[in-house]
């Protein structure tokens, strides 16, 4: 398992019915590139999360597929409209097999 | 023709707004939309002869969105690592079986802390810095080794003591005992360096406001260390920034942690007395 790594997620504890609401997620992680070497020479294997998603009740808010490039402790804010009461749920996938997970519930009204 | 010429100097200087390009701006630093931070103050009485009107924290000369990413903890990067810091904060080390929070319980009790280091140490019989404190503490208390002196270790136990003060005012003693400390941290600020000749105060004295190539002069305020720096996504202690500006006038550099770099590091921060401790902030 990856060293320091820690999901963060903020979501508005409430909103109206239909309301687009601001997400953001940040986790930590180092996003080891794979095109660096040690001292010795040696490349240092890539360690990255390789994918991030965002259910709402079991519908899928956003799927991202991440690459090397993206430096460490990956953030991402995005809108998201809140049809009804419900949890959303994060998901990292490192790609050391690791998933990592959070859940925010939203009340509604 | 010489009425006309200065009405339209006038006019001239009415269209050019009072923020010059690479100059501070008027906005206000609220963190978490609850503590309102002081990040301009009156010049404190030490500083009478300096070639400037108030002090000011670096937050003001920074883009729009390099401020907003300090108003907010979530935003901050600078956070993650007080957490690690946290966690290094409970974690037990060394022959003694402790860690710092055995004896100092929660890290809430080092609120204060941050805004009056460095400061004269009675038993050790010189100015300390927040940064001997803690390698004092790991040596002595914790029989630990102590952390490398611009370490990512250091900096994040620094950036969560600092936190305990977010929002008090930096208040070092320069009097007394500290006195002889300061007069040479002062002696090194106005001393030309490097192949450049550069002093502290030829940047960040005579043209804060004014850009360096492509970057914004500030005032080299250090209330906001750490300081967590977009060009190297990590946070950066006094000593290391001290010495990247060092460099930059191609000098040699003091060691971080010697002598010199505490002296400085005591008068630099009594320049910004009366201004928020805001660490970690961010910066470019």
């Amino acid at each position: 398992m990856a060293k320091g790594v820690r999901p963060r997620v903020k979501v508005p504890k409430s909103a109206d019915a239909g309301e687009v609401i601001v997400i953001k997620t940040l986790i930590s992680h180092k996003m080891e590139s794979g095109q660096r070497k040690d001292s010795d020479g040696n490349v240092i294997p890539r360690s990255i999360i390789n994918r991030f998603t965002c259910d709402f009740n079991g519908q899928n808010v956003v799927d991202v597929k991440m690459e090397p490039a993206i430096s460490t402790n990956p953030y991402f804010e995005f809108e998201a409209q809140v049809p009804e009461a419900g949890e959303f749920k994060f998901t990292w996938y490192d790609d050391d097999g690791d998933v990592y997970e959070d859940a925010k519930a939203v009340a509604v009204g | 023709m010489k009425f006309n010429a200065m009405t339209a100097m006038a006019a001239l200087m009415l269209a050019v707004p009072g923020v010059a390009l690479g100059g501070p701006d008027d906005d206000t630093l609220i963190i978490n939309g609850e503590t309102e931070m002081t990040t301009k103050a009156p010049l404190p009485a030490h500083m009478e002869e300096a070639n400037m009107d108030m002090i000011m924290s670096g937050w003001h000369f920074r883009s729009d969105e390099t401020q907003a990413l300090e108003m907010d903890d979530f935003d901050n990067p600078g956070m993650i690592f007080v957490d690690i810091g946290q966690e290094q904060w409970d974690t037990v080390e060394g022959t003694e079986g402790n860690s710092c929070a055995s004896c100092h319980e929660g890290a809430e009790s080092m609120a204060g802390v941050r805004a009056v280091y460095p400061k004269w140490d009675e038993k050790a019989g010189e100015v300390q810095t927040l940064a001997m404190q803690i390698n004092d503490c790991r040596e002595s208390n914790m029989g630990a080794e102590p952390y490398g002196y611009t370490s990512g270790q250091m900096a994040n136990m620094e950036a969560l003591i600092a936190l305990q003060s977010r929002g008090m005012p930096v208040n070092v003693a320069i009097d007394g005992p500290a006195q002889e400390t300061w007069e040479k941290g002062k002696e090194l600020y106005y001393t030309r360096t490097g192949q450049l000749e550069l002093s502290c105060a030829n940047c960040h004295e005579d043209s804060y406001g004014m850009m360096i190539r492509a970057d914004h002069l500030s005032q080299g305020q250090i209330n906001g260390f750490p300081t967590y720096r977009l060009k190297n996504a990590r946070l950066n202690t006094v000593h290391g920034r001290f010495k990247g500006c060092v460099r930059d006038t191609r000098a040699e550099t003091f060691k971080p942690g010697s002598d010199d770099f505490v002296a400085l590091e005591l008068y630099v921060a009594s320049r910004g007395n009366g201004l928020s401790v805001e660490g970690p902030s961010v910066r470019n």
